[in-house]
C-alpha cells in the first residue's frame, strides 16, 4: 500500500504550487497514471479521499487518467502485441516501453483571489 | 453585496495551473542524492528484490561465502520489525544494519540515505540494499542504486512474472534461486518461467542458482564484478525508474 505515500507526496506538490500561485483553495487535481506504474488508481483514489480532509484540497475532486502500457520495438518503432514475447516479430529488435509507467501531476485548478 | 438577495458575492477565480511533475520527484532527487555518493566512493549498491521468502537474505550468505573475503560487502536491510535478517548477514562477514519500515511495505531513498548515515560504508565493493519482502512497492522506489535484481524462488510459481510485470519489468537482473528444489517440483518448468520474463522484461537478463548448493553462484558473482567495472565511470546501466524519454 505505497499510495498513501504518493498522496503524501502529491500534498506536498499541490501546496507548493498553491503558495506560488497563492491560492485560497484548490478545486481540482488531475494525475496520470500508467498501467505500469505499480501504483493502482483505486487505491490511490480512497487513499487520497482519506487525507485530503485538513489539506488545501479539502473539497477538491481527484481525477485520475489513466494511461495503458503501449510497447514499441527500440529498432523499427512497430508496436508490438499486448501479453506477448517482447520482442519485433518483423525485425527482432527488443521492446521499448512508450507510455505506461507515468506518475505525473498533471494539473491543478485553484481558486485564486 | 448583491442587489437582488442580499448575499455575499465573491471574486471567485479559478485558475487551471499545468504542472506535468513527476509526483515521487522528491524521492527521485534523494536518489540521484543517494547514487552520486555511491559512485564517488566506487561502491556498487544493488537493490535486491523478491517475495518473502525467495532467498534474499540466503543469496546474500551464500554470495558472501563465494567471495572469500576478496570484496569488502555491506548490506541494509529493510525489515518491518525484526533485526533477524542484518543479525543473519553480520553472521556470514556482512556489514550489516536493519532498517526498519513499520508498517512502510517498501524502502525510499530518503531510508536509504538516513541508514548511510549510521553505517560506515564508503570504503566496502559492494552495498546490497535487501528491499522488504514484497512483489509491489519497491518496485516504484529507486533508492539511488546501479542495478536492481530481482529474485524468483521456483518455489513460487511460474507465472508471477505476469501477476507482477511492473517489479520485473524494473529488473535488471533476475534470479531464478532453489533451484536445488527442482527435482521435487516436477510441475514446474524452467522454459516456462523464462518465457513468462520475456513478456514482462524487453531483454531478459535471467541466471539460475541455489545459494543452499552452490550451483549458479559463479555467474551471479560474475555479474557483480561486470557491474563493479562500470561503476567508476557511472554505471553502464543506469537503472531509471522515471518514465524513460520517448
Amino acid at each position: 500500500m505505497h499510495e498513501y505515500s504518493i498522496v503524501q507526496a502529491l500534498f506536498e506538490q499541490i501546496e507548493h504550487q498553491a503558495a506560488i500561485h497563492q491560492a485560497r483553495s484548490v478545486e481540482r487535481v488531475v494525475v496520470r497514471i500508467g498501467e505500469l506504474s505499480g501504483v493502482e488508481a483505486a487505491l490511490l483514489q480512497t487513499a487520497y479521499l482519506t487525507f485530503r480532509e485538513r489539506t488545501i484540497c479539502a473539497r477538491a475532486p481527484l481525477e485520475i487518467a489513466a494511461v495503458a502500457a503501449r510497447w514499441v520495438c527500440r529498432n523499427c518503432g512497430a508496436t508490438l502485441p499486448r501479453g506477448r514475447v517482447l520482442r519485433c516479430e518483423s525485425c527482432g529488435g527488443a521492446g521499448r516501453l512508450a507510455q505506461g509507467d507515468e506518475i505525473l501531476l498533471e494539473r491543478i485548478e485553484m481558486e485564486v483571489a | 453585496m448583491c442587489g437582488t438577495c442580499g448575499c455575499v458575492e465573491t471574486d471567485k477565480t479559478v485558475v487551471p495551473v499545468d504542472v506535468h511533475e513527476r509526483i515521487l520527484s522528491g524521492n527521485e532527487r534523494q536518489a540521484e542524492h543517494n547514487r552520486h555518493h555511491f559512485r564517488d566512493s566506487c561502491v556498487l549498491a544493488v537493490n535486491v528484490m523478491g517475495s518473502p521468502g525467495a532467498g534474499k537474505t540466503a543469496l546474500l550468505e551464500a554470495t558472501a561465502r563465494a567471495l572469500e573475503g576478496r570484496r569488502g560487502i555491506g548490506a541494509l536491510a529493510g525489515d518491518l520489525a525484526t533485526e533477524n535478517d542484518a543479525d543473519r548477514l553480520r553472521g556470514a562477514g556482512i556489514r550489516a544494519r536493519s532498517i526498519t519500515t513499520g508498517m512502510a511495505c517498501h524502502l525510499d531513498a530518503a531510508m536509504v540515505h538516513h541508514a548511510l548515515h549510521h553505517m560506515a560504508w564508503n570504503d566496502l565493493d559492494y552495498l546490497f540494499i535487501e528491499n522488504v519482502g514484497n512483489l509491489v512497492c519497491p518496485a516504484v522506489y529507486d533508492l539511488g542504486q546501479a542495478a536492481n535484481v530481482v529474485l524468483l524462488a521456483v518455489t513460487e510459481g511460474e507465472d508471477k512474472p505476469l501477476k507482477y510485470p511492473v517489479m520485473f519489468n524494473r529488473a535488471d537482473l533476475v534470479l531464478i534461486t532453489k533451484i536445488d528444489l527442482l527435482p521435487h517440483l516436477p510441475e514446474i518448468s524452467l522454459p516456462r518461467i523464462h518465457d513468462a520474463l520475456a513478456r514482462v522484461m524487453p531483454a531478459p537478463r535471467v541466471l539460475e542458482l541455489s545459494a543452499r548448493t552452490g550451483a549458479g553462484l559463479h555467474a551471479w558473482i560474475d555479474w557483480l564484478m561486470e557491474q563493479e567495472r562500470s561503476v567508476a565511470d557511472g554505471p553502464l546501466h543506469q537503472v531509471q525508474l522515471v518514465p524513460r524519454p520517448r
